[in-house]
């Protein structure tokens, strides 16, 4: 019923400049609007927003604060439901949250307090159902040692550092093995030097697996460096300014000249849309 | 000019780059404790210290009074605290009323775990737990005993009774509380593992909000311990059977006042036990090694 209103994006969208093309996107996201209610007022998080995220896609939603980009993300992850537009991944409409789409969170408080390390990584695996026993033993093993957690695999939350626990909570959700991973700026309360290390063990992750990932940042480096596609949203409401291909630069390529290149142009598409609406 | 200044400084202060050295036993801080200093660490010893010294104060002004009837002497209530354990009916009146305090505390517990589950279940549940809390919690379980004899008469049902109401409320406002104090970020991480009704709640919630819940278990101890007493005092001139409280009744009845004593003595020692022993050791276990409490 909604979506005969929408404009039919869905055509207008660029083809991922990949070497092949994909016949059909894992998510795809159509006219999404998502509201929520504060004490005394309706929020329109996002306004009619669509994109298309392809398998291996590194798929950052970038835009300042009040964009809607975590409510996106939540959107995706099936926490809120959208109030027009449709949200599929492969194909299925999404409808509540689940272990296709693991979710690493900003928040240091994400890990069970009362499970060591290992016990958090397996706990999820074992709910789901999905796997058996051997191959939970050793799939957790594999990202424990993949994460260099093993020596802390017994160690309690409590004891580790933050950067210590978003790794955690990016093995918990990679043992799961989902269509896709969801990250809300997991890297944002970290200082600056363990963002970095994190950000390029979260790559050399990826290049040994090739999960799709995404990815909600407020910062232009970030998505520079972690990205292989940017979304940028502009606020309040989130509507989308422009998507990027960002697949030709990474931690390697900082300082070069495609990079502040790409750097500006973001930048400019920011901020101009901020000063349009003032 | 610039120049010339930029050589002093260079001078001055040279730019170096050393490797890390190994620094061997100096910086491996860690040594192990002298013996008495871990026993000062020990919070389970300076308590003990403290009911030593109160002990030795209580001999000394009950040796200064003199008066056997109003006010025992220490050692005089340990030989009570002996005779009645192993000649007399201390011990069967004690094991008695741990029995019913056993049997009443589960049964809260469990009452409150099923009002607890339904409260979170529903909208209507948590308003309906939300008044009874607020109402039956600031009742105390004593002043039910009237009502309580009334309906199930002289006799262990009673007793029961008052002892579930003591531990219920008391249980589940703070289980309650706990469940609502759950972190936004722990609720999604179990909704996104796919955990959805009782598997979420003993998955996520439960253990979350264990602290809030211990403390309230606690709480609901201290209630029921304290209205089995009373109750047991009150029945006591009643029934035939009795527990504790009837002992302390009896004896006092008799005028034996150091068996009052040591009545009331067990009563304190069993709370001990009870808060610093068993629940401590619940508490070592879990919050305090998962860091949610320090």
């Amino acid at each position: 019923m909604t979506v005969a209103v929408l404009p039919r994006v869905a055509d207008s969208v660029p083809l991922p400049s990949g070497e092949q093309v994909q016949a059909a996107p894992l998510l795809s996201v159509r006219g999404v609007t998502l509201q929520y209610k504060t004490r005394d007022q309706l929020v329109t998080a996002t306004y009619r927003v669509s994109f298309n995220v392809y398998e291996g896609d590194r798929f950052v939603l970038l835009g300042p604060s009040g964009c809607g980009k975590s409510s996106l993300l939540k959107a995706v992850g099936g926490f809120i439901e959208p109030v027009e537009g449709r949200l599929e991944l492969a194909g299925k409409p999404i409808r509540k949250p689940g272990p296709d789409r693991m979710m690493v969170f900003q928040e240091f408080d994400q890990l069970l307090p009362w499970k060591t390390v290992r016990q958090n990584v397996t706990y999820p695996m074992q709910v789901s159902g999905r796997f058996d026993k051997a191959k939970i033993a050793v799939q957790v093993e594999r990202l424990l040692e993949a994460t260099n957690l093993t020596r802390f695999a017994d160690a309690y939350p409590h004891m580790l550092s933050g950067g210590m626990k978003q790794r955690v909570a990016i093995a918990r959700a990679m043992a799961m093995e989902p269509a896709m991973l969801l990250m809300d700026e997991p890297f944002a309360a970290l200082d600056a030097l363990t963002r970095r290390s994190m950000q390029a063990e979260l790559l050399s992750l990826w290049e040994q697996t090739r999960f799709t990932m995404l990815f909600v940042t407020h910062s232009i480096t970030e998505a520079l460096i972690v990205g292989t596609r940017i979304l940028l949203l502009s606020p309040h409401p989130g509507q989308v300014r422009a998507e990027i291909d960002a697949s030709d630069v990474d931690l390697g390529s900082m300082g070069s000249d495609r990079f502040s290149a790409l750097n500006d142009r973001i930048s400019q598409l920011l901020f101009n849309s901020a000063a349009d609406l003032s | 000019m610039s120049i010339a200044v930029e050589t002093i400084v260079a001078a001055w202060r040279p730019e170096y780059e050393v490797p890390v050295s190994d620094v061997g036993t100096i910086a491996d801080v860690a040594r192990p404790l002298s013996r008495f200093e871990r026993l000062t660490q020990n919070s389970l010893f300076r308590r003990g210290m403290v009911l030593v010294v109160l002990a030795v104060i209580w001999e000394a002004y009950a040796t200064y009074l003199d008066n056997e009837l109003l006010f025992p002497r220490f050692s005089d209530t340990m030989v009570a605290l002996w005779t009645q354990s192993w000649h007399g009916p201390l011990l069967s009146r004690t094991l008695f009323s741990l029995e019913l305090l056993a049997v009443g505390y589960s049964i809260g517990i469990a009452l409150a775990g099923i009002l607890v589950v339904i409260s979170v279940s529903t909208k209507v549940g948590d308003d309906v737990l939300s008044a009874l809390t607020s109402m039956f919690n600031p009742l105390p379980a004593i002043a039910l005993l009237p009502l309580a004899l009334l309906w199930f008469g002289l006799g262990v049902q009673s007793i029961i009774f008052v002892v579930i109401h003591s531990v219920l409320w008391a249980v589940a406002l703070n289980t309650h509380v706990g469940f609502k104090s759950v972190s936004q970020t722990l609720k999604m991480a179990g909704q996104n593992f796919g955990l959805r009704g009782l598997g979420y709640i003993g998955g996520i919630l439960l253990p979350a909000a264990f602290p809030s819940i211990l403390g309230g278990l606690k709480i609901g101890w201290a209630f029921a311990w304290r209205t089995l007493i009373a109750a047991e005092l009150v029945f006591g001139a009643t029934s035939r059977q009795g527990g504790l409280g009837w002992f302390i009744f009896e004896n006092r009845n008799s005028l034996e006042t150091s068996n009052v004593f040591a009545g009331l003595f067990t009563v304190i020692i069993i709370g001990l036990l009870v808060e610093s022993v068993v629940f401590r050791a619940i508490e070592l276990r879990t919050i305090y090694r998962w860091g949610m409490q320090h």
